[in-house]
């Protein structure tokens, strides 16, 4: 089908690709809400949701139909057009990262043709990533200085000092992983990871850049803004943060934001350091199940180191204080850039001296 | 028109008119994010060339770091058009010939410049990161070091700067 020369059946099958990834994003998004919850209700002998549905179930809809409900209010003295525009910002640069994740090895199809299971396959997946991170913080920044509350505004600052600080550490942490290997493009890193086990050594990232995911690990939760790094939105300081003066489904974009964020952020790293798709004898299972099943099967382990990834991270919300905000800056600039700078080096002088 | 021309008109109108939104708007917030959308409708524009390195690049420095201290220092000094004192004509008509001299340089520069004619984005690759760090490292690696020195040299002066009291 080609009309204005544009292959219309490429654009609809990506568009199509592009509405699951949202849909799963959403919809992981708002069991994240609810398993949040009951995690911390875990960790702190509680019963956590359990009225809607079974096991609170139902809890992330009432929620939304909640939010949908609520009146809208937009304060008289606020810039209405930024203030608008903040909430989706947000959501946007929340969602774009996903374009460049391959979430499942590509499924022959059969006119001898793939279909790949990865919105846009770009030579420069890992930039991409990196750039979108580096714009993310303008919905923060715009939503808290558009509501012209002094409380909004230094929630604004902080996050995006704290989002800049922590940009830095995680490209030079990322600098070493490229080194090792050799390509900007996210699928050609999930390949290279392929199995568990080669040439004696482990194939994940992880096993060759620990110190590096560390400090990835460390910057990723920065951006995200969760806790212990959620100086953006200190409840005792700041009352509420940037989304002090949002109320309605525009609170909930923010809310909801962070949670997708969440799961984008796991699946990064997911892809860079923990084997992406790739699984322990995943050669033997391709050779005993048809093409699709396998990459289905792939999706789902993906899937669930996604879930194990989400679920380290909530622990850690609920196991760590948060810092104060001379801490964190101080841990950003004066520990993790000099750290991920040693590593940079260190990753170097093995690749040229030691493993040739 | 393909795609690629529909694009490519897309992206310069939208360049144009972002870029005469910075100069025309009245809030220092807005020009900030007209000249942010003129950087992105600029790394399209890279895009269109097959230079996708570069388009990121333009995004993670400019739209990213560098506009985000702008909007940085404009929400900390609050100013908006009330605050703002009215210039005099005179430096009004000085700021015009000061702008109008740079855009004649500009012009006599493009207009004797040899120009490569049309880039088919299918068949070139100057702009990937792979032929982009050849040139650098191999060509022109004394230039390079030498500005990542000036670089240097520039944060620690910032550093030295921004330190309150040197003892």
């Amino acid at each position: 089908m080609i009309l204005l020369e544009i292959d219309w059946f490429f654009i609809l099958s990506k568009g199509g690709l592009i509405m699951a990834i949202i849909l799963t994003s959403f919809g992981v998004a708002a069991y994240a809400t609810w398993g949040e919850r009951k995690v911390a209700a875990v960790m702190q002998d509680r019963y956590g949701p359990n009225r809607a549905g079974p096991f609170g179930l139902l809890q992330p809809l009432a929620d939304g139909l909640k939010l949908f409900m609520k009146e809208e209010i937009i304060p008289t003295n606020s810039s209405k057009f930024l203030f608008l525009l903040a909430p989706f910002l947000f959501m946007l640069t929340a969602l774009m990262t996903s374009a460049v994740i391959p979430w499942g090895p590509d499924i022959p199809l059969a006119d001898g043709g793939f279909f790949a299971l990865q919105v846009a396959d770009v030579n420069i997946g890992i930039l991409f990533v990196f750039g979108v991170v580096s714009i993310g913080v303008y919905g923060a920044m715009l939503g808290g200085w558009a509501s012209n509350n002094k409380f909004s505004l230094l929630s604004a600052i902080r996050s995006a000092s704290q989002s800049i600080s922590y940009e830095l550490a995680m490209g030079i942490s990322l600098i070493a992983l490229i080194m090792l290997s050799g390509s900007l493009s996210l699928r050609d890193i999930a390949q290279q990871q392929h199995g568990f086990w080669d040439n004696g050594y482990f194939t994940w990232n992880f096993f060759k850049q620990p110190l590096g995911f560390l400090i990835f690990f460390v910057c990723s939760m920065a951006e995200m803004n969760r806790a212990p790094f959620d100086l953006a939105e200190c409840d005792s300081e700041l009352n509420m943060g940037y989304h002090l003066e949002y109320s309605s489904m525009k609170l909930g974009l923010f809310l909801f934001a962070e949670y997708i964020n969440m799961f984008i952020g796991s699946a990064v790293m997911v892809t860079l350091y923990f084997g992406s798709y790739n699984f322990p004898g995943m050669d033997a299972l391709a050779a005993s199940v048809s093409p699709v099943i396998f990459a289905l099967i792939c999706v789902g382990v993906f899937f669930a180191k996604v879930t194990g990834m989400i679920l380290f991270i909530m622990f850690i919300r609920w196991t760590l204080p948060r810092f104060r905000y001379d801490q964190l800056m101080n841990l950003g600039w004066k520990s993790l850039i000099p750290l991920a700078l040693f590593n940079m080096l260190l990753t170097g002088a093995l690749m040229l001296w030691v493993f040739k | 028109m393909d795609i690629l021309q529909i694009l490519f008109w897309v992206l310069t109108i939208m360049a144009i008119g972002c870029a005469l939104g910075v100069v025309l708007s009245r809030n220092p917030v807005n020009s900030v994010i007209f000249l942010i959308l003129t950087f992105f409708a600029i790394s399209g524009h890279y895009l269109l060339l097959n230079a996708q390195f570069l388009a990121i690049v333009n995004i993670i420095v400019y739209a990213g770091a560098i506009m985000v201290l702008f909007l940085f220092v404009i929400m900390l000094m609050n100013m908006n058009a009330d605050t703002e004192p009215q210039k005099s004509w005179l430096v009004q008509l000085a700021g015009v010939v000061s702008g109008g001299t740079l855009f004649l340089v500009i012009i006599a520069a493009i207009s004797k410049a040899n120009l490569l004619g049309v880039i088919q984005p299918e068949t070139t690759n100057i702009g990937l990161i792979k032929v982009l760090g050849q040139v650098l490292y191999k060509e022109y690696v004394l230039p390079f070091e030498i500005s990542s020195v000036l670089f240097l040299s520039a944060m620690i002066g910032a550093i030295v700067i921004g330190k309150k009291d040197m003892e």
